[in-house]
């Protein structure tokens, strides 16, 4: 048996180390540690309950809307307030505009770039996903970072800038959409669109969407030509992925939820809230509870809902490995993300691909591409739906006392916030981010997180002190630290 | 040059700000400008003891490092070990890699305010013991003293902003990698240590609120398009910034996307000592006036523009969309 500390981790959002036991050449037991501590739960208590709205986007650069939406759903709740219809659309819009990119990012930034490794200089694929994906050099990115500032420019124009905005509101967004300006917003969808289809997919964004089992699948990278003849990023990486069996890497538990996102006209989620173990459970937010047992962090001995948690940092406690929490649903680990969220929205081909061989470095990956295909129409629909002139946000009280929580979709996962005022001032604020219940540690049963789980039977080759393997697990689930260790 | 970039105790939002610029090819420009890049944590192959050795490598000076860019807080907590952030693999707390890097480094750049004034990460009862690389808060001192200066003989240069604009960090980096008339000097720095190419400029210089401002035609409520200014705490006049004239993600800026100015360059901007979004008032005036303006002056002023408000700007000033459009006026002299 030897361990291996591996780290620092980098192409994941913030700071990751892991270690590995490993033996006869596989992974035999993961810890992952989150190595920052940043305090924000400490930082917001007594603050003015709307000064959330200024600190939890700064939580973090990649997710910062989604924490914005999730402190503005909470405090509606506090407020007993909804939003107008308007704004519930553009806070939408912003939220899809920064989830699209963030899958865009990662597949292209942080992700692919491992296949242009010299490890894999003997695979045929290897010269073309060198061109196409090696870091900073490769002719994917010099592409990619000006069609996604160019889709950002929406968050210019809806939000005022990205990241860190202040324009979503409890009661809606204080960006109003004046009639002139859903003309350049559906220009800017439609760029983007033509850049997706062209590169990223070599196809329409509705015929990948409707891409409906593991043989649509197949059938659909066999009609498109390797090297040359336009080109299709997703497609080269479905020939890596074949080639190396990246589908055999990274299972967890399967077991996924999903907390809905984007909230509809009739009260309901375009992609529902849900919990997907092989078939279909309603989500509980009543049986969250958060262990703290392995973590830096005092509470041991009980699992509070987060409603009831706190954060305090015991730098000191003896087999405590990380900074970040264990969140639990009902006392089990879930998976949460891009895959649980079409797992739960009934996405067929997602169904049938972790049907056979779970949640895997393949099938997150593909959710996250088929979530792009879906996502990107449902915007153009949303922006028709804006009515200029109509109200895009409603006005209410604070109360002195009360309690609410957000619960949205991150692009990586699910992410909670719940807020207590006392006397008109932030009581008790407690945050659950997408990669606190991927990256979880053990917990006081002693089960590990999820990818601690992904990461067991990983194959470590003799010598390899940066193995390959771990590397697509680890980013498979697209982590954002910062995020977790806020 | 060979630049290394680390993230400390932030949010990385800098770095994905910085990913939205404004260029047809943001990682070929910086290199035409001279720039190399050894090692970024979100943008490099090199990962594990592959980047391990990049950062000693440096540290030993066995790499020449001219530009280390620092993103993030410098956590010296708890109780000064600087155990909130460990850069992984390594073991060893973040602030003394940045100590030892900053000591090889020719410039030494501070990304965003975490990293000029602690910024965010400080606020509250800032648990981490969280500070800037020369400041901690508006105080000169911070991580590396207040009298410190990188080898090429310049303090630290602190882009502040929370995030920063895509714009202030390509300029700067491609200025501190030109020789000749663009090249970086003392001279180009603000007396907090900004880069003067942003900083002499005030967030209000090119606000679309303008009219409203000058009539004092103000927003009661979010979503209004009149002034943020007397109600809902925009600090644009005071801001040293060029948000309104650079503008961000093709169009926009704080102003533009409907919320106020937070002053977000300015040191201790995270504990403005008010709610955000609330404008604090003596007798009715708002404490923070215009930068460069007498209190009597803006007082006559005010009072005497609010009284000439043309009925359009007044209505518009607190609806989310134009109720009232400018008149035509006959074509021909005026």
């Amino acid at each position: 048996m030897r361990r291996l500390i591996v780290g620092p981790f980098n192409r994941v959002e913030g700071d990751l180390e892991v270690t590995l036991d490993i033996a006869d050449g596989a992974v035999r037991a993961a810890y992952v540690n989150s190595p920052l501590y940043r305090g924000f739960e400490q930082i917001l208590q007594g603050k003015a309950p709307l000064d959330a709205l200024v600190f939890v986007p700064r939580i973090c650069g990649i997710c910062s809307v989604a924490q914005s939406s999730a402190a503005a759903q909470a405090l509606a709740a506090a407020m007993g307030l909804a939003p107008a219809a308007n704004g519930r659309i553009a806070a939408n819009l912003v939220l899809a505009c920064e989830n699209l990119a963030d899958h865009v990012t990662h597949f292209y930034l942080f992700f692919m770039p491992d296949f242009a490794r010299s490890a894999y200089a003997d695979r045929p694929w290897h010269a073309r996903a060198m061109a196409r994906f090696q870091a900073v050099t490769g002719s994917a990115a010099a592409g990619m970072l000006p069609a996604r500032a160019g889709f950002l420019q929406l968050m210019g124009l809806l939000a005022g800038k990205w990241p860190h905005t202040l324009a979503l509101q409890p009661g809606g967004s204080a960006r109003a959409v004046q009639a002139a300006e859903k003309i350049r917003l559906l220009a800017l969808l439609r760029e983007f669109r033509a850049w997706l289809e062209k590169h990223l997919f070599g196809d329409t964004l509705e015929n990948v969407a409707a891409l409906d089992s593991r043989a649509a699948l197949e059938a659909w990278m066999a009609v498109r030509p390797a090297p040359s003849g336009g080109i299709s990023d997703f497609r080269l990486f479905l020939e890596i992925a074949h080639d190396i069996g990246l589908e055999q890497l990274g299972r967890a538990g399967d077991a996924f939820l999903s907390y809905g996102n984007f909230p509809q006209a009739d009260g309901g989620r375009l992609f529902p809230a849900g919990v997907w173990a092989g078939s279909l459970a309603p989500f509980d937010e009543v049986l969250i509870t958060e262990d703290t047992t392995r973590s830096w962090l005092a509470g041991e001995h009980v699992s509070p809902h987060p409603s009831q948690g706190s954060t305090l940092p015991l730098p000191d406690k003896q087999d405590a490995y990380t900074w970040c929490k264990a969140p639990r649903l009902d006392g089990r680990v879930v998976e949460t993300g891009a895959l649980a969220r079409q797992l739960v929205a009934g996405q067929p081909l997602l169904q049938a691909l972790v049907a056979q061989h779970g949640g895997n470095v393949l099938s997150r990956v593909v959710a996250r591409m088929v979530e792009v295909a879906r996502l990107l129409p449902e915007m153009e629909r949303w922006l028709h739906q804006l009515t200029p002139g109509e109200p895009f946000c409603v006005q209410g009280e604070l109360p002195e006392e009360g309690a609410g929580h957000g619960l949205v979709e991150a692009a990586r996962g699910s992410l909670g916030h719940w807020l207590q005022i006392r006397r008109g001032r932030i009581h008790n604020y407690q945050i659950i981010a997408p990669t606190t219940w991927n990256f979880s540690p053990r917990d006081a049963a002693g089960t590990p997180g999820a990818l601690e789980q992904a990461l067991v039977g990983a194959t470590v080759g003799e010598g390899e002190d940066t193995p390959v393997t771990v590397q697509h697990i680890v980013r498979s689930f697209d982590p954002c630290m910062v995020c977790t260790v806020h | 040059m060979n630049l290394l970039w680390l993230q400390s105790g932030g949010c990385g939002g800098c770095t994905m700000s910085l990913l939205c610029a404004d260029t047809r090819d943001l990682f070929g420009s910086l290199a035409d400008a001279g720039i190399h890049l050894l090692w970024h944590p979100a943008l490099s192959e090199a990962t594990g003891a592959e980047a391990l050795a990049v950062l000693q490598s440096c540290a030993d000076g066995a790499t020449p490092l001219d530009i280390l860019c620092i993103e993030g807080a410098l956590l010296r907590g708890p109780n000064g070990t600087g155990r909130f952030h460990r850069v992984s693999g390594s073991g060893l707390p973040m602030i003394d890699w940045v100590r030892r890097l900053a000591e090889r480094a020719r410039h030494v750049v501070a990304v965003g305010s975490c990293a000029a004034w602690g910024g965010v990460t400080s606020a509250g009862s800032n648990p981490t013991d969280a500070c800037g690389l020369q400041y901690d808060g508006s105080a000169p001192g911070g991580l590396l003293g207040s009298g410190w200066h990188a080898a090429a003989g310049l303090p630290v240069i602190n882009i502040a902003g929370c995030p920063t604009h895509p714009g202030w960090i390509v300029d700067t980096l491609a200025s501190l990698a030109s020789e000749g008339a663009e090249s970086f000097t003392a001279k180009d720095m603000d007396a907090l240590g900004r880069p003067r190419l942003y900083a002499d400029q005030l967030v209000h210089t090119g606000c679309t609120r303008n009219e409203f401002y000058e009539f004092k035609a103000s927003a009661e409520k979010s979503s209004d398009l009149g002034c943020l200014m007397e109600n809902m705490g925009c600090k644009g006049t005071q801001a040293h910034a060029d948000c309104n004239t650079r503008l961000w993600n093709g169009g926009g800026s704080c102003l533009r996307g409907g919320y106020a100015c937070i002053n977000c360059t300015e040191p201790g901007f995270e504990e403005p000592g008010h709610p955000f979004a609330q404008t604090p008032k003596l007798a009715g005036i708002p404490i923070g006036l215009p930068t460069d303006m007498p209190k009597a002056w803006f007082v006559a002023l005010a009072a005497l523009s609010k009284s000439a408000t043309p009925r359009r700007v007044r209505e518009n000033a607190t609806a989310d969309h134009l109720v009232v459009t400018p008149a035509i006026r006959k074509p021909g002299l005026k």
